[in-house]
């Protein structure tokens, strides 16, 4: 089966974002007021093989823990969407 | 080492390596020999100690460091790592030792969004490293070049506490007097950490480029002490055993 996966990777609680920090200081200057806890992070896109979608989603996991994220500061969340068999 | 000279380093290059030759003629400075081995090299076992020069390895694409550190001279370097050797990372060199989990934490992008090219003022902080050796505590090395998007050291809590209580700090960014408070940390790093090292202080990271630091022409002699102490560790560790591969 291949399967459209994304992955999500987001600074773990409690490091440091320096982007979501500059965005958040600079939303207020263009008048988007009332915005808080802007979090920046990553999207990785890609088609995946596999026997099925479990297969598929632990081999992505083994890819995010080896390079995609660095697990010291990075969590990650893996979807598979737009599952297509035989696509 | 060789018969004649110093002790012979490894100064590392992966394809975005742009400080090697700096290390090399630093190295010689130091009373060192430094010779460039590229990344597919994996025996580094004729070497006395290795520098990851700084750059961009591998275009520092996904992170800085995430792919270098899949590169065959890792296994080298961490056998000599584990022989007791000296291994120092430079800037990218030390991003690329954070991936590679030789040392804690990781590099951030600096705390203000831009890049830094500057001179900094350094405090040392520990003195048992490969690279502080010949210092003294809480010596003060002044205007030691830092040029880096990604050098906000960053870690979780426990791990901060951690390395504070093994005493892996081994230079911190401070004002001229010494002063480690944020008003002098250009980069936001955490504690104000430049530089730390393994618990053994073979293993060492720093953002700051002593190589830049050798002769007064180029504004400071500051890094001399530390490329000195690298020197003399390598020498010292001389034919130290490689663990079995």
């Amino acid at each position: 089966m291949r399967s459209k996966v994304t992955v999500l990777i987001r600074l773990k609680e409690g490091i440091l974002d320096p982007q979501g920090k500059a965005i958040e200081e600079s939303l207020p200057a263009l008048g988007y007021g009332g915005v808080e806890s802007v979090k920046v992070g990553k999207v990785i896109e890609m088609i995946a093989e596999g026997a099925d979608a479990a297969e598929i989603e632990s081999r992505v996991r083994a890819m995010c823990d080896a390079l995609l994220a660095n697990p010291v500061i990075e969590d990650y969340e893996v979807e598979l969407t737009a599952a297509r068999e035989g696509g | 080492m060789s018969e004649q000279g110093g002790p012979l380093v490894a100064v590392i290059v992966f394809p975005g390596t742009n400080c090697e030759l700096d290390v090399v003629w630093a190295l010689d400075c130091a009373g060192g020999r430094g010779e460039l081995v590229f990344h597919d090299v994996s025996d580094l076992s004729r070497y006395d100690g290795a520098i990851l020069a700084g750059g961009f390895a591998h275009g520092d694409y996904l992170r800085p460091g995430a792919i270098a550190r899949f590169s065959p001279v890792m296994d080298g370097l961490r056998e000599l790592a584990q022989a007791g050797r000296p291994v120092v990372g430079i800037c990218n060199g030390f991003q690329v030792l954070c991936e590679a989990g030789f040392l804690p934490g990781a590099l951030q992008k600096n705390a203000g969004l831009t890049f830094i090219c500057a001179p900094a003022n350094l405090k040392v902080e520990r003195t048992a490293s490969a690279l502080t050796s010949l210092c003294t505590q809480g010596q003060i090395l002044e205007n030691v070049p830092i040029n880096h998007f990604e050098g906000n050291y960053t870690a979780d809590e426990a791990t901060l506490r951690s390395i504070e209580e093994r005493g892996q700090v081994i230079l911190r960014y401070c004002g001229p007097s010494g002063d480690t408070s944020e008003e002098w940390n250009p980069n936001g790093s955490a504690n104000s950490i430049a530089g730390i090292c393994n618990e053994a202080g073979n293993v060492v990271g720093l953002m700051p480029h002593p190589e830049r630091a050798m002769e007064e022409i180029t504004g400071s002699t500051s890094g001399r002490p530390l490329l000195e102490s690298f020197v003399e560790s390598a020498r010292q560790s001389h034919g130290a055993a490689l663990g079995v591969k």
